[in-house]
């Protein structure tokens, strides 16, 4: 009686550990299939795009014919739309964070800034496009310019430099202000000659990671109008542009067949680009980041 | 006698000097604040902006379009003047539900495996490649659901469109499980080792431990994460203009083409519309409509996190 239990008992947790082992490898293959999925991507794009690749594709203008179709508008368009945006939504970031986390009074009023940030983040990229059409296109009659899509931008990655600075500014010790502080200095020129530099790693890291999504970002430009063939490099704020995703978008959607390898020519362009920003984040952190 | 003098008005003057620059810092000092504050109001009135335009043109539209007709009619032909943005609104749900259900038990089993199973090196190499996934355009996600995720499903599924929304929803789901996984894997992360080493204690396996310990413990942040994902799915625009079609339909089948609010949003934006037209205001309805899902979503994931919080 007593060793049919035990047997019975034996049976039932190896049952029990067995299952524990079963499922340790379906979680595992689960964990996988992102991993996969994002080699097979990998490996498609290349695929397709490599063949298209090359001197000509970096350095002309679109054309009618995907063979001699080029990527320069919308590789030049990216690079001034960003140079327009890094500073704004930087400056804009920083001094919002510094606002919150060094001046402000810890009340509701704060507690609102701070909810609506959060909330701004989760807002979809497309609204932003919404935004900037009525606002920058027509209210303040810019039109369809390079300026109005950078000022689009930037509001749409104002939330995430604002979290991140803030994050780096909280993981400054206070011993270092206190000490600045009691060596006379005043409150800003604390934050400028001790908080900003300490906490520039991670603001840096931060921004290079919002402005790569930037980079990214298709549908809010389509709404304020980038523009699908320009073949011209953006001479002044005022100029029509087109960017690097809305230059992929327009041949994606083409029904023939050779303009889907353009357009995967012009993803590993973007993807490098990606990629090369990223590891710049990660070296700016590895390189400057402090351990008080 | 004369030069000790001038020695004494120089002195003076440098003191007088000295408190003109000491001036000249405090109202620096003073105006430094308020330029701040007036940076911290910008990201303010970027959210009453996105009210305003959402709220001020969608009225315009409803002067020539009918509530009713919006939100009961299942017809959106704009072009044709039919508005009813219920067709949108079962795309939207549709690509929304079969993201979920990609999204759900992946993210959720990968943020099981790096949390509870996975070693510290397995986890620091599994876990960065996991945020690439989350770094990739969505254009270059709608370009590979287009053409490699759709041919295969065609030649597993006969008769399957070119455009059709399950194909689109499975690459949204791909899209949104590293976020899933990351946050939940957060909130299994901040559950104590002593409730784990509790419960192993006890004989419980791992298995046991994690489903019937650490989950439940977790469980408000796994909540919120996949509200999160809700409301990505909701929001995702360049996946579905590319992979899942313009046709409007009221349908749940997801071998169908559809089209869903966002994807309305960038035709509409493309297409010869003309300032001023009723085509015009109706991005702002249905951009209005969307904002509302995913504003509520966003309120709610945040709600669950505050309300069911659980401290140790």
């Amino acid at each position: 009686m007593a060793s049919k239990e035990t047997a019975s008992t034996a049976k039932r947790i190896k049952g029990r550990v067995t299952l524990n082992k079963g499922l340790k490898y379906l979680f595992l293959v689960a964990t996988l299939v992102g991993l996969v999925f994002l080699a097979l991507l990998i490996y498609r794009v290349l695929t397709q795009g490599i063949g298209y690749l090359g001197v000509d594709f970096l350095t002309s203008f679109p054309a009618p014919f995907p063979e001699e179709a080029g990527f320069l508008a919308g590789i030049m368009g990216s690079v001034f739309l960003m140079l327009l945006t890094a500073p704004i939504a930087v400056i804009l970031g920083v001094s919002t964070a510094l606002y919150l986390e060094e001046y402000a009074a810890k009340n509701r009023f704060t507690r609102f800034i701070q909810v609506n940030v959060q909330n701004l983040a989760g807002v979809p990229s497309i609204v932003f496009g919404l935004l900037g059409l009525t606002f920058f296109v027509y209210l303040f009659g810019m039109g369809y310019t390079l300026i109005a899509g950078a000022l689009t931008m930037s509001l749409l990655i104002l939330p995430v430099i604002v979290v991140a600075s803030q994050e780096a500014i909280r993981s400054v010790p206070n011993d270092l202000r206190e000490a600045s502080t009691g060596m006379g200095a005043s409150k800003w020129q604390t934050i400028w000659t001790i908080v900003l530099p300490a906490s520039v790693p991670g603001i840096l890291t931060g921004s290079i990671l919002a402005l790569s999504r930037a980079i990214g970002e298709t549908a809010p430009l389509i709404v304020v109008g980038a523009a699908t063939t320009i073949y011209s490099i953006p001479d002044s704020l005022l100029a029509n542009y087109t960017a690097m995703p809305i230059q992929i978008y327009s041949w994606i959607i083409r029904p023939q067949p050779e303009w889907q390898f353009v357009a995967g020519a012009g993803i590993i362009v973007l993807l490098v680009i990606l990629l090369a920003m990223n590891a710049i984040a990660v070296w700016v952190r590895n390189k400057f980041q402090h351990r008080y | 006698m004369e030069s000790s003098t001038n020695q004494a008005k120089s002195v003076q003057l440098m003191i007088q000097q000295n408190k003109r620059k000491k001036n000249v810092r405090k109202t620096t000092e003073s105006l430094i604040p308020t330029f701040l504050l007036i940076s911290a109001v910008i990201s303010v009135l970027t959210t009453v902006g996105i009210f305003f335009t959402l709220l001020r043109e969608s009225i315009v539209f409803f002067t020539e379009v009918s509530f009713a007709e919006f939100f009961l009619s299942a017809h959106w032909s704009p072009w044709t003047g039919s508005f009813g943005v219920l067709s949108l609104i079962a795309g939207t749900l549709l690509i929304t539900l079969i993201a979920i259900a990609v999204a759900l038990p992946l993210g959720f089993a990968s943020a099981v495996y790096l949390s509870e199973y996975a070693t510290p090196r397995t986890r620091r190499v599994i876990k960065p490649v996991l945020e690439v996934l989350a770094g990739i355009p969505t254009v270059v996600y709608g370009f590979f659901a287009l053409t490699f995720v759709t041919p295969i499903l065609q030649s597993l599924i006969p008769g399957l469109l070119v455009f059709n929304a399950l194909s689109a929803g499975i690459v949204v789901g791909i899209m949104i499980v590293p976020m899933i996984a990351s946050l939940s894997e957060d909130a299994m992360n901040a559950v104590p080792n002593s409730l784990r080493e509790g419960a192993l204690a006890m004989g419980a396996t791992k298995l046991e431990t994690t489903f019937k310990v650490v989950v439940p413990a977790a469980l408000s942040g796994i909540v919120a994460s996949v509200v999160l994902g809700i409301s990505r799915a909701i929001g995702e625009t360049m996946i579905v203009t590319i992979a899942a079609g313009a046709s409007p339909n009221l349908t749940f089948n997801p071998l169908e083409s559809i089209q869903t609010l966002t994807s309305f949003i960038v035709q509409g934006a493309t297409g010869d519309t003309s300032f001023g037209s009723t085509i015009y205001y109706s991005i702002y309805a249905v951009g209005m409509t969307l904002f509302v899902f995913t504003f509520a979503m966003n309120l709610l994931s945040q709600y669950i996190v505050r309300k069911f919080k659980e401290d140790y």
